[in-house]
């Protein structure tokens, strides 16, 4: 191999520099997001686990459910109801996108365009 | 091998006509076959849809009558219709005709009526209009990405999450009904004010710079059995009645029964849901 010092040099900091993020935060994952959760209501439309997952399909579920069919039942969980709707459903108990939307958005680097057209809870656009 | 030459001419032209001549009959038998099933189905079909004839529909579509005498009688009533729609919908004004965005809008008797003669008395009147909410609308087939369809109830609404911006529908639409924002409807001032939504409704979204937008016949409110938000600005008036068209023992078919109304471009055969009582 000609100039196989050079090539084997230059592997070596290539390597180094792209796995930066990875060694220099010792494996950790840096701080895990903790969104903070409605108070006084115990239960969402769904359990934790798939609402983690999957809110964001549930949110089209919704969607396509209330303006295609104009099937706009409430849903209704331990008593109380819920419109099938995010401004007027979601945000009415997650009253705090930052602390809330934005915890995990941020942190998986997720850009949702939800806020062009809807509004946030008491916000002043 | 030994082969003449003319021996060998005799098997390639003898190869040459069954090599076209066998296929082609083939599919011709074939045709035949599928033509024959073809028949047979569609004599089946007609009976399936009820003789093959245009049965009258029994599927409820929405419609207004707009009573534009009365709207002449009553000053600025026309204006609280339009007030009370724009603030329920966040609808922006732009305050430059390029860039209007109409929901429902005041127009000239020539600009909606394009085939009827102009008189005298129409030039007082406010011709109040909106969406026809036509039940065979052409920008519903326009539209690439069914953002804008055809609602259970006869409403052509919108889904401004799959809205590209392409204008199609606005092309296809002949009644001028749709909107395009060109610009941010959410735009601030200095101040940090809207600039263009002077009273904010936070129970509807706006829209974003790049979509089509339009009446939506309250698409929302009429959902919750509530009329729509120009009716209700009308109050007890019956400037506009709202209902459903198919209904024969609805206050619209009633009205539609006794009075002589009129709809815009009927020869184009969106079918448009608009009635007025000039």
């Amino acid at each position: 191999m000609y100039d196989g010092g050079k090539i084997i040099t230059g592997l070596i900091i290539f390597i180094v520099f792209m796995t930066f993020p990875i060694w220099y935060n010792h494996g950790n994952a840096g701080n895990i997001p903790k969104p903070e959760k409605p108070q006084g209501v115990t239960q969402c439309v769904k359990d934790t686990a798939y609402m983690r997952s999957s809110h964001m399909v549930l949110i089209n579920e919704w969607r396509d459910e209330v303006i295609r069919t104009g099937n706009r039942t409430k849903v209704t969980v331990q008593g109380k109801e819920y419109d099938k709707s995010l401004m007027l459903g979601c945000m009415k108990c997650h009253i705090n996108k930052k602390k809330f939307c934005d915890e995990c958005h941020l942190y998986t680097s997720v850009n949702p365009y939800c806020w062009d057209c809807h509004f946030l809870p008491k916000e002043t656009i | 091998m030994n082969v003449k030459r003319r021996d060998f001419l005799k098997i390639a032209g003898v190869s040459a006509i069954a090599g076209i001549g066998i296929p082609s009959a083939l599919n011709m038998l074939l045709k035949g076959e599928a033509k024959a099933t073809a028949e047979a189905e569609h004599q089946a079909a007609p009976a399936a849809h009820g003789g093959g004839h245009e049965a009258a529909s029994t599927a409820v579509q929405l419609g207004m009558v707009i009573n534009v005498k009365k709207f002449g009688e009553i000053k600025g009533l026309a204006e609280k219709c339009i007030e009370a729609c724009h603030t329920t919908h966040n609808v922006p004004e732009f305050n430059n005709p390029k860039d209007a965005v109409k929901w429902v809008w005041i127009e000239d008797f020539e600009h909606l009526f394009t085939q009827q003669n102009r008189f005298a008395e129409h030039n007082a009147l406010p011709f109040l209009t909106l969406c026809n909410h036509c039940a065979n609308p052409p920008c519903v087939r326009a539209c690439p990405t069914q953002a804008t369809f055809k609602a259970p109830n006869g409403n052509v609404i919108m889904d401004y999450h799959r809205c590209i911006g392409c204008r199609f529908c606005m092309a296809a639409c002949p009644y001028g009904a749709r909107s395009f924002n060109w610009r941010d409807p959410r735009e601030k001032d200095a101040g940090g004010n809207l600039k263009f939504i002077k009273k904010l409704n936070l129970d509807y979204p706006t829209r974003m710079r790049g979509v089509v937008e339009k009446c939506n016949f309250c698409a929302e409110r009429v959902d919750k059995n509530l009329p729509p938000a120009c009716v209700e600005a009308c109050g007890d008036t019956k400037a506009l009645i709202f209902g459903n068209l198919n209904d024969s023992n609805s206050e619209i078919a009633q009205v539609l029964k006794t009075t002589f109304t009129s709809q815009r471009k009927q020869e184009l055969g969106t079918k448009p849901s608009l009635f007025y009582i000039i």
